[in-house]
């Protein structure tokens, strides 16, 4: 009787075959050392410079996931013809990230420039990878941008890193006829929305008032960054606070935990099929969210056109309006770059120039991030039938200002967000305690960034 | 002056495979042992350290806890999926299975379906709200299945990879099945032997080696099970971890928590457990056939 394989050829090739698949990944993810300190603020770069460099023919390559991003890439080239901006879509968010925090580590296959979000900045900066725009003229950039946007893109010796590309102050969308039909009133404070999902869910055992999604770490920073507090602090290069279980954020984990164990709020993983057809039907009475979401919820919500409406976060002090942000996307230089001129003008071109800007308004949607769009009628003007014809823009442009600029994120973001899935997220989807999740999600966090190198404070 | 031809064109024969095998097996297993004995800090650069990355494994919970879990799900899910694989690569063989050639096709496409795929109409098979079986149970007004949580993700995830494998499995011992020479069926039909008696004293025994096989293949495919749980923590993020297999925890340490280094020291121990495991089963074997 014949043997398919010879017994010891297969011991052997099972081996090897084990062996060899599983430490593929890891040696796809060639690293070598990198480190060195950062190097001192050049000398401004002088205008004749800029124009010999403007004219010299040049190939920019452009990560981005901005879709047709192509068409406000146009209106540079139209302006400097020279230069030739080759636009790849790399991934959108963490894919893209770890193909370029892998070809920065290789030394060979990174682009001139990045679409970075600004919570990943210090994940970058950290490697010093991106390019101080100082030199080349983005200081004077500042008054253009709201603050807290110059904030986040601003490192701890004034560099300035990226240049702001959309943003996302965070509001509340809510259904106005699930309010009507339950006598609820837009709730102000955090105390009137817990009244509020009590109420409804009492009355309608079916409806939640909100679905606080157990993997969305980024809306709990969002609203810790609403509720003032500062979880992170890098102060020099290797010196970090972690303050992620502050008393602060015990009344945020004790608020929100605690309707979840309730059981009068969702806490469903967002951006699923499920949770699609969740507000298409109507289980959830509001969605917090950013700026980005009315226009990303129009094209997912069809079935309720016209039953939305905008409104500010309910507040903690009704007395001082506050928001925090939730997306938002910069463009950044990377250090590697073989055209630093160019490359950092086309960012501050794209980002400033008042077509591009209102291209992105317009095509891509986003929300700006400039004073001068988000004080334009034209922008603010908008009255989609989505949201019976409110002024949407309008609602979020003021909430852009009451929008903190001094939130910082931690260096090592991938690590602090998963952590928070494992601890915090999952004391909510469980019912479980959350206060007491976050001194799970405290130590984590210590423990990595010290395994990393950090000196770290608090705790 | 022919034997000295044959020896040097030997090498020339060998090369081919030699170049690929230093390539896609040695060099980056080599990579990877380097790798293990170095670690990379984003404040501090990378340092030797020696068999330091071993020592912390070998005692790290989460990496432990991700073992353990596969080798439950190997001990589950693996005689449960070949059993399913001998009872139709048996039935087909008896050639008294009607529209056997249909069966055969439909056991077998599952394995044609990528496993991403798979995982995903699963992870839509498996859905609290929308999902057929959760609208089946409150159309009856039954309890509605929790799929997706703690307690039944791993039985969840078994039933994906069965799904996707019954298929493949059934198909290798299906072929070895048919090379049995048919003088052995005449002879034990002369000897008065029924279909039961055919299959248990002659088919089985024929299988061995096939069966062995499939069980090896198994046991390296439960231990880097990765797909399945990697896809369906997109919808259950809550329940699947980042270190809910050992592979899965490799992934994460390195394009999470960028410890590449680390990351290498956790493939390479879980590649010592398969070899162990696979060993074992293989001791185990040729002792039981030679008594």
């Amino acid at each position: 009787m014949p043997e398919l394989v010879p017994q010891h050829a297969l011991s052997r090739r099972s081996f090897l075959a084990a062996a060899g698949a599983v430490s593929l990944g890891a040696a796809l993810a060639a690293c070598t050392g990198s480190g060195g300190s950062a190097a001192p603020a050049a000398e401004r770069v002088s205008q004749a410079d800029i124009d010999k460099a403007m004219a010299t023919p040049t190939e920019l390559v452009f990560w981005s996931w901005a879709p047709e991003i192509e068409q406000e890439v146009a209106l540079f080239t139209a302006k400097y013809p020279a230069i030739k901006v080759k636009v790849q879509n790399a991934g959108q968010g963490t894919p893209q990230y770890t193909k370029l925090r892998t070809a920065l580590q290789a030394g060979t296959g990174a682009p001139d420039l990045a679409q970075v979000e600004f919570q990943y900045l210090p994940t970058f900066t950290v490697l010093d990878s991106l390019l101080d725009l100082r030199p080349y003229g983005a200081d004077a950039l500042k008054s253009k941008f709201v603050d807290w946007t110059w904030g986040q893109v601003s490192g701890a010796g004034g560099e300035i890193f990226a240049i702001p590309q959309d943003t996302g102050p965070m509001g509340l969308l809510y259904r106005q006829d699930i309010f009507d039909a339950h006598g609820i009133t837009v709730p102000k404070t955090w105390d009137e929305f817990a009244a509020a999902a009590r109420k409804l869910h009492a009355a309608a055992p079916d409806v939640y008032l909100t679905n606080l999604a157990a993997n969305q770490a980024a809306a709990w920073h969002g609203l810790l960054w609403q509720a003032g507090e500062k979880p992170y602090t890098l102060s020099g290069k290797s010196d970090i606070t972690v303050a992620v279980d502050s008393p602060g954020a015990r009344k945020l984990a004790g608020y929100w935990g605690g309707l979840a164990k309730e059981g009068v709020i969702g806490t469903e993983t967002d951006f699923t099929d499920s949770w699609y057809a969740s507000l298409n039907n109507g289980k959830y009475a509001t969605w917090i969210t950013a700026a980005w979401g009315p226009a990303f919820l129009s094209g997912s919500a069809k079935a309720t056109a016209g039953k939305w409406r905008a409104a500010p976060l309910p507040q903690w002090d009704p007395a001082k309006p506050s928001s925090g942000n939730w997306g938002g996307s910069t463009t950044a230089v990377l250090k590697s770059t073989k055209n630093p001129i160019a490359a950092a003008l086309f960012a501050q071109f794209l980002n400033t120039d008042p077509a591009t800007t209102k291209m992105f308004t317009t095509k891509q949607f986003f929300f700006p991030a400039t004073k001068a769009l988000l004080a334009d009628p034209s922008f603010t003007g908008d009255a989609p039938a989505f949201y019976g014809g409110q002024k949407v823009n309008e609602v979020f442009s003021a909430v852009s200002d009451t929008v903190s600029p001094s939130f910082q994120w931690p260096p090592f973001l991938d690590q602090a967000v998963t952590d928070w899935t494992e601890t915090v997220g999952k004391s909510l989807a469980d019912k479980t305690d959350t206060a007491a999740a976050l001194g799970q999600w405290q130590t984590r966090i210590t423990t990595f960034a010290k395994n990393q190198g950090f000196t770290v404070q608090g705790g | 002056m022919s034997t000295v031809k044959h020896r040097s064109a030997g090498p020339w024969f060998v090369a081919p495979f030699l170049i690929l095998f230093a390539l896609l097996f040695v060099t980056p297993l080599g990579y990877a042992a380097y790798l293990s004995f170095f670690q990379h800090k984003l404040i501090g650069g990378t340092v030797f350290v020696g068999l330091d990355n071993y020592a912390k494994a070998v005692t790290d919970p989460q990496f432990l806890r991700g073992v353990l879990r596969v080798a439950t799900f190997f001990v589950v899910q693996v005689p449960v999926m070949l059993l399913l694989a001998l009872l139709f690569a048996l039935a087909l063989d008896s050639g008294l299975m009607w529209l056997a050639k249909v069966v055969r096709l439909g056991v077998f496409v599952p394995y044609a379906v990528p496993s991403v795929v798979a995982t995903l109409m699963w992870g839509y098979l498996y859905g609290q709200d929308y999902g057929p079986f959760a609208q089946l149970s409150r159309f009856l007004g039954l309890p509605v299945p929790k799929f997706l949580t703690d307690s039944w993700m791993l039985g969840s995830l078994a039933n994906v990879v069965t799904w996707e494998f019954v298929g493949y499995n059934m198909i290798i011992l299906y072929a070895a099945l048919r090379t049995i020479p048919g003088e052995l069926y005449e002879a034990a039909e002369v000897d008065g032997a029924g279909a039961w008696r055919t299959a248990w004293s002659i088919k089985l025994p024929a299988l061995r080696p096939a069966l062995l096989l499939t069980l090896l293949f198994s046991v390296i495919g439960s231990f880097q099970l990765f797909n399945e749980p990697k896809l369906l923590q997109t919808i259950a993020p809550n329940v699947i971890d980042s270190s809910y297999t050992a592979n899965l925890y490799a992934y994460s340490l390195a394009f999470t928590g960028q410890q590449v280094n680390y990351a290498a020291t956790v493939s390479f121990l879980l590649g010592a457990v398969i070899v162990v495991v696979s060993y074992t089963i293989l001791i185990t074997a040729n002792r039981r056939r030679q008594p």
